[in-house]
């Protein structure tokens, strides 16, 4: 079935391609989204058998990240209906194709059990995105486009010789002489050492590129900035996830290879230099666009301290890979909505949202709050389960420093938010026709009541998924 | 036969350096162009008997193609409809540029000495050879400024890749070798279009016009 529903996918992106129409061509992206989201619920109920010789398979890891991709990706897919209508005078050819590609790539990756199908399917990623940042068709956003694509591709070059080294540590007479995930696992203790060491430094430069984690993240300000609400949101909520996830199988078979502690220094170290550097860029940030890149290079560097805690973190991780991923659709969204009916992303220009879009405006306030992890939404209990993890390994510092970026972004953050969200919106720049509507605020208002409902309430088998998730990589 | 090997690496070295040193793009892209049929004939050098026939030519003939005749003859295209003929002012001068392009060949024999190679039997100077080539691919991407010295630099990248991918012949499947040139393919096809509108629209490559994004 999974085949079928990729080739289906694909097979709609170029149908939406060659589609002469461009009003009714938005309509296709919805049907991948359905069909996606779909075949999701049927792996759910069942899960699939290991296909293609176990190249590709989903693991608790892969369906923690493809979970929450489905329903991102359907979530913008419904936005978009609204978005492109109203922007009707731009081509929407590439843009819709390639958030289709987008979505197959995604899914490879989220399925992927050998080394080298991921990296394909990381690249076919960056591939799929970089166009799409030119969507508006003028220089900024070339720039954008070019600065992604250059960044990327470079990290991407240095993720595949990582994973040649990955290869050759396996090269030995009693080596497993495969990439895949299972054999390098099993083979473990007799993987050339020093090779893996190496292999670890140039993936996690590689695939931290891709993530976002500092002081890789020059692309990100530049592409969130300038591309469409839509595709922040995927960038911010599925394809950095998804980079997460590449790391995940990365640490797995370091870890196997009996170089943990070398590879979770690391992870730790990364994961707060971006939260430091979130904080101080978000602080007094103009353009509210640009401050969510920076919060998604904040969310990265707490997947990242996560996953280097080991223990109970892990699964706070896992669960935050859940969080993140929604609540930025919630940013992204109300963020597009704000820039377009005022034409501007500056906070000089924009104030008074909340009056001028009764529902987009408090919600990009709601989703401030749940993504600073204000309780009851839950970021709070994900970064709670993370931070528990520090202190109670006695992380002492790693814990305090957590909590002390976590706090200056709440204040950074905050204060540009308030900024847009509050006050007379009397002579600031508007734009007619693009007031709330059903298609445009409603699926950033669902997006915002799921991370609110599992804060409230985590479901058993979820909560059973982020511990097995957690226990491919942390021990059982 | 293995004086031969030990050449063809010092060439690809000798033109990492000689890509460093030089402001012309014609010329760079013929090198480049001269680096990707190297690579092409030291995957054939490199063969043993154990390896499979139509895989070796698959990879050779698949590397002089598109490293060595497409993607040069799509780079000067670029550069003819840009009409632009040499680099000017790089971030980092010729000469300091050069002399980290040697460190990094010092270091990438000094890093890879701690290295053990699990088949011996390959050439000892493969490892250093491709550090050497990524570094200087990582050197001339982050210190040019046109967009065509820019995805030089990736190639050359790319091409230290690639040298290091010859010492897995035996162990890789034929499908990962196949999405590297591929991907490398799409990912300069996609890149060429990109330069394609930088030109329309600013009617220049030098992405020093493309700085209106920053903090």
């Amino acid at each position: 079935m999974v085949p079928f529903i990729l080739l289906l996918i694909l097979g709609l992106a170029l149908a939406a391609f060659s589609w002469p129409d461009n009003r009714s061509r938005p309509f296709i992206l919805l049907l991948g989204a359905a069909a996606h989201s779909a075949g999701m619920v049927a792996l759910w109920l069942r899960p699939g058998p290991p296909l293609f010789g176990g190249y590709l398979f989903l693991d608790a890891a892969g369906r923690v990240v493809l979970s929450t991709t489905s329903a991102l990706f359907f979530a913008t897919s419904v936005y978009a209906q609204g978005y492109l209508r109203r922007r009707s005078d731009k081509d929407n050819r590439v843009f819709v194709a390639g958030l289709l590609g987008l979505l197959v790539a995604l899914t490879v990756v989220g399925l992927a059990q050998h080394l080298g199908v991921l990296w394909v399917a990381i690249e076919l990623t960056t591939l799929a995105t970089a166009p799409l940042i030119y969507f508006n068709r003028n220089a900024r956003s070339l720039e954008a486009a070019w600065k992604y694509l250059l960044v990327s591709s470079l990290g991407i070059a240095l993720a595949l010789l990582g994973t040649f080294f990955v290869a050759l540590s396996g090269a030995g007479p009693e080596g497993p002489r495969s990439l895949l995930l299972s054999s390098l696992v099993e083979a473990g203790p007799s993987l050339s050492k020093p090779w893996v060491r190496a292999a670890f430094v140039f993936l996690l430069v590689g695939y931290g590129t891709k993530m976002g984690l500092a002081p890789l993240h020059s692309w990100k300000p530049d592409a969130y900035g300038e591309a469409p609400g839509i595709l922040g949101a995927l960038l911010a909520g599925a394809v950095t996830n998804v980079a997460f996830l590449a790391l995940v199988r990365v640490f797995q078979v370091t870890r196997a290879a009996g170089e943990e502690s070398f590879a979770r220094d690391a992870l730790v170290a990364l994961g707060l230099l971006s939260m430091a550097l979130a904080a101080v860029f978000m602080a007094g940030q103009r353009d509210f666009k640009r401050m969510l890149a920076y919060s998604s290079v904040e969310h990265m560097g707490i997947l990242a301290v996560g996953l280097g805690l080991g223990g109970a973190a892990v699964s706070g991780a896992f669960y935050h890979v859940v969080n993140n991923g929604l609540a930025k659709g919630v940013l992204f969204l109300t963020a597009g909505n704000i820039h377009r009916v005022y034409g501007s992303k500056r906070v000089e220009d924009v104030r008074g949202a909340a009056r001028r879009l009764p529902v987009s405006g408090p919600l990009f306030l709601a989703g401030f709050l749940a993504v600073t992890g204000t309780p009851p939404f839950s970021p709070f209990w994900s970064e709670f389960v993370i931070l528990n993890g520090a202190f109670g390994s006695g992380r002492f510092v790693v814990g305090s420093l957590f909590l002390l970026f976590l706090a200056v972004v709440f204040v950074g953050m905050g204060a540009t938010v308030l900024k847009v969200v509050q006050g007379d919106d009397e002579g600031a720049p508007e734009r007619m026709g693009f007031g709330d509507s059903w298609l445009t605020a409603g699926p950033p208002l669902a997006l915002l009541l799921a991370v609110l409902a599992l804060g409230l309430w985590l479901p058993g088998p979820l909560e059973k998924l982020f511990k097995s998730a957690a226990a491919l990589v942390a021990g059982s | 036969m293995a004086s031969w090997t030990d050449m063809t690496f010092v060439l690809v070295v000798v033109i990492d350096l000689v890509l460093l040193a030089s402001s012309r793009l014609g010329a760079s892209i013929r090198v480049v162009a001269l680096q990707g049929a190297l690579l092409s004939l030291l995957a054939l050098l490199l063969a043993s008997p154990s390896h499979e026939l139509g895989h070796v030519i698959l990879v050779a003939g698949g590397a002089l193609a598109i490293k060595a005749i497409f993607i040069p003859w799509l780079m000067f295209r670029a550069m003819r409809e840009a009409a632009i003929r040499r680099e000017v002012e790089p971030l980092i001068g010729y000469v300091p540029s050069l002399l980290l392009g040697g460190a990094g060949v010092a270091l990438a024999f000094a890093f890879s000495r701690g290295l053990p190679l699990p088949t011996p039997e390959m050439h000892s100077f493969l490892v250093p050879t491709a550090l050497a080539t990524v570094w200087t691919g990582l050197l001339l991407v982050v210190s040019r400024k046109k967009a065509v010295s820019q995805v030089l630099g990736f190639l050359v990248l790319e091409n230290g890749v690639f040298v290091f991918g010859l010492l897995l012949t035996g162990v890789m499947p034929v499908m990962v070798e196949a999405g590297v040139l591929l991907d490398l393919l799409a990912a300069v096809f996609v890149m060429g279009i990109v330069m394609f509108h930088i030109n329309r629209e600013f009617s220049s490559l030098d992405t020093d016009v493309l700085a209106s994004l920053k903090d």
